[in-house]
């Protein structure tokens, strides 16, 4: 190993060579990549199912090609293969159905809905007792067996496994909606620790069914700004009232950097570091002082070897909920110092809604094509700037710029916070 | 000097009741001694037989009321075991430590309002298609506990533990029944040999007396609705498990980082390694743990060795299993004695490597093994006390791994 394929530190240097996406602006990275800078938004009305006596009717939804009837788990499965599909095609690694390293991917709940419990409640009748006892008895009939793969935690993960021939365990994981992050994260951590030479990592969320939406709108997380569907995400605005549940799924294939020379492949970009840092403040909100933010996004910094001075733009996590826009701004200041006016900062939620699992790793590899591309994709719907958050924010129209490192957040549920630092180029 | 991952913290608590001292007094003792111990619950789930969770005050470490309201019984019994491994390792309420102590933790799903899930199906069983939809959504809408889907959610048990113990260095949960319990054990190993982390907090709960949690596992047929017997018994009548309520957190550390600051351990571990059998031909799951064998590189010849197995009496899981301990030790040429703790505690799923792993240090700590908990052949009697354990997890339905934990002679304080 020369001394290219090492970072700063001496550890393995991590690559990209493989990105895939599905998001409600498009199957494939280049379709949603064209739409995004485009300034489009894939949120609209709910028509999956009647959406009378909520109080949020909007979401970003996909619908399967084949059109598939719904349910989290086959749709979750479904994007989430065809984003593995593209990022493994893209990088040429391995052979079909044998990708030569191991599998970190983010799932959703796995749980049955409304319309399988009530299968199994209405097969069984009165004598075998009362809820869960009826759902019980129904279930030993053996009539329902096909209901097992929404119920398992790793099924997603499982079929993954055997379609692409990753090695080993495949891991399923879960750190709320910093997950997508967590699989790039986990995955460099194994290639540093020279245990693997490559890893697909994916994030998939296919979540808008009635109770996966009530969840989050009782919460109060939701924004209730249903009319017109597309103008409801606006991070960083004053009017911001709460985020939109989207669906989505992203893919990267990982490699060191000396696996991917000796194989002739071309890095996409760079996996320079990554932090995460816990917060003990609340389930669902921050330490007012955003210490726990600002811890994960230095400790990034300092996994990256990398100044705050170097970073030439954010990819936020930004999901439009007072709370979350508010702690970022605050934690992007004391990290960036006074370049925190100029360094421009977006948010993809903006457009795609918050594919929560996979808002990760869809928006790694939004901000890998950001650096390529020398585009960055806007905040759409930022008209009313919040005057309390003093950010460079990319409003309403994408931006030329160069950009050499990415500093990518991902916060979630439970006290997450995942923060990755993405180069453009090894070295 | 090479990174080692030493065990200095243990937290257990299982149907026999909480700690390291009651379960090695009731699992080191004669079987019929134990037997009068074990809490056998065949009534409450009935076909099902569980292990309820024993005499052990959950809360006692979750002083906020405000705390215990927002999680389920499965968080809290999680949480109050990570409380103590924390307590046992010296380190509960050290902010220094805890602020860079990393948290794994494995985890399926909370649990739901069975009752206003029960009323709702009722409800909507007597609705008409056209206008269930609505009905769904405003029954939802207006009966949900907001805090509910914290209740469930798999990472919030980590995050739990985050509020109440203050365990912040990094938080990360696994998911894929059993074998994400011997994943987060690998995790935290890996990280602290590859010099990634100095101190981790690693485990799972599991709460097995709700219908809703075993509904899962119904599903695939899983679980045994038979008479108790001893896990390595069920076969003949299909197979199954018997679920246990319990919990097991492990604090791990680096060898010098525990030496520094002057920790007792209970044992090192040396390795860890799983992996996924495909499961599709007969034989096939004895092949992944022959290949996973080989990774672990321990030869039972060399030092006395004991098996703690996390079989968890479903099939074919268990007969293959059964089969691959057999073929091992029969070409060691030693008597290596295997004890099947879940017939004891039940099987925890997410929780029960962690259970097999706490159980294994405290063995080696003790410098002494288990009474057979069965009358199987393989659970022959323990005539060294092992100086080495391992530790097999054979998911019920998937995932395969095994652990080597080694005994620590010398330069650790024993506890």
């Amino acid at each position: 190993m020369s001394s290219h394929d090492l970072d700063s530190k001496g550890r393995p240097l991590v690559v990209v060579t493989g990105m895939g996406l599905v998001t409600s602006l498009g199957w494939g990275v280049s379709q949603t990549w064209s739409r995004l800078i485009a300034g489009h938004s894939g949120i609209t009305t709910i028509s999956r199912f009647p959406t009378d006596g909520l109080k949020t009717t909007i979401a970003g939804t996909i619908d399967t090609p084949e059109g598939a009837p719904y349910a989290a788990y086959t749709h979750s499965l479904r994007i989430a293969q065809a984003a593995a599909d593209e990022a493994i095609r893209q990088s040429g690694i391995g052979t079909p159905g044998r990708f030569p390293g191991p599998l970190y991917i983010a799932t959703p709940p796995s749980e049955l809905e409304w319309p399988q419990l009530s299968r199994l409640y209405e097969h069984a009748d009165k004598t075998a007792g009362e809820g869960y006892r009826r759902l019980l008895a129904a279930a030993r009939t053996r009539q329902f067996d096909d209901l097992r793969a929404h119920a398992e935690f790793a099924s997603i993960a499982d079929v993954m496994q055997r379609q692409f021939g990753t090695i080993g365990e495949p891991l399923s994981l879960c750190t709320a909606c910093a997950s997508g992050a967590s699989t790039i994260q986990m995955a460099m951590e194994r290639l540093r620790r020279g245990q693997a030479e490559a890893a697909l990592c994916v994030g998939t969320d296919a979540t808008v069914h009635p109770e996966g939406l009530v969840r989050f709108s009782l919460l109060s997380a939701l924004s209730t700004r249903n009319d017109p569907p597309e103008a409801a995400s606006r991070p960083f605005t004053k009017s911001r009232d709460g985020f939109i549940i989207a669906e989505g799924a992203g893919a990267v294939v990982v490699e060191t950097y000396q696996h991917a020379k000796a194989r002739g492949a071309e890095p996409l970009g760079v996996v320079l570091g990554a932090g995460e840092k816990a917060d003990c403040y609340h389930r669902t909100r921050s330490k007012p002082d955003g210490s726990a933010i600002i811890g994960a996004m230095r400790k990034a910094l300092i996994d990256a070897d990398t100044s705050a001075d170097d970073i030439d733009h954010v990819n936020a996590h930004g999901t439009s909920t007072p709370e979350n826009d508010k702690m970022e701004s605050v934690s992007l200041s004391q990290v960036l110092g006074a370049r925190v006016k100029t360094v421009p900062v977006t948010s993809n939620k903006s457009q795609l809604g918050h594919t929560l699992i996979a808002a990760g790793a869809v928006e790694a590899v939004v901000s890998l094509m950001t650096m390529r591309e020398g585009v960055i994709p806007p905040t759409i719907n930022h008209h009313d700037p919040d005057p309390e958050i003093g950010l460079d924010i990319v409003a309403n129209t994408a931006r030329t710029a160069r950009v050499g490192k990415v500093l990518s957040n991902s916060f979630g549920f439970g006290g997450q916070n995942v923060c990755l630092v993405l180069a453009a180029e090894p070295g | 000097m090479e990174r080692e991952a030493w065990v200095t913290g243990l937290g257990v608590v299982s149907t026999l009741g909480e700690g390291p001292d009651i379960h090695w007094s009731s699992l080191g003792s004669t079987p019929a001694r134990r037997s009068a111990t074990v809490g056998v619950d065949s009534s409450s789930h009935s076909p099902y037989t569980v292990h309820p969770l024993g005499q052990v005050d959950i809360d006692r470490l979750i002083p906020s009321k405000a705390d215990r309201k927002q999680m389920g019984r499965w968080q809290r019994l999680g949480v109050h075991t990570a409380g103590l491994a924390l307590a046992d390792a010296g380190v509960a309420g050290d902010a220094a430590i805890l602020d860079r102590m990393d948290l794994v933790v494995a985890a399926g799903n909370g649990e739901r309002d069975e009752a206003f899930d029960a009323k709702l199906l009722e409800q909507l069983s007597t609705t008409d298609a056209a206008a269930r939809a609505g009905d769904l959504n405003t029954a939802l809408m207006s009966g949900l506990r907001p805090t509910l889907y914290l209740g469930e959610l798999s990472n919030l048990l980590a995050g739990n533990i985050q509020i109440v113990h203050k365990v912040t260095g990094s938080s990360r949960t696994l998911k894929g029944e059993e074998i994400s319990g011997l994943s987060a054990l690998e995790d935290a190993t890996q990280r602290i040999v590859g010099g990634q982390a100095d101190i981790v907090l690693t485990g799972g709960a599991f709460n097995a007396e709700r219908d809703d949690v075993l509904l899962n596992y119904e599903l695939a047929h899983s679980l045994w609705a038979e008479p108790f017997a001893p896990v390595w018994s069920r076969a003949d009548a299909g197979g199954g498990f018997v679920p246990g309520s319990a919990a097991a957190f492990l604090v791990i550390e680096e060898r010098g980082h525990a030496l520094a600051r002057g920790a007792k351990a209970y044992a090192k571990i040396s390795a860890i390694v799983c992996d996924r059998s495909r499961r599709a031909a007969a034989g096939d799951i004895i092949e992944t743990l022959s290949q996973v064998r080989k990774h672990l590189n321990h030869d039972l010849s060399q030092r006395p060795t004991g098996i703690l197995s996390g079989a968890s009496g479903a099939e074919p899981a268990t007969t293959q299993e059964h089969a691959f301990l057999s073929q091992w030790i029969g070409s060691s040429g030693h008597a290596v004695p295997v004890r099947a703790y879940g017939t004891c505690l039940g099987h925890s799923v997410e929780a029960h490597a962690p259970i097999g792993m706490a159980l294994a240090s405290l063995a080696l700590q003790r410098k002494g093994f288990f009474e057979p908990f069965d009358q199987d052949p393989l659970e022959s009697a323990c005539l060294t006390p092992p100086e080495c354990i391992v530790v097999t997890s054979v998911g019920h339905w998937r995932g395969e791994g095994l652990a080597l934990l080694e005994r620590l002679d010398t330069g650790a304080r024993a506890p």
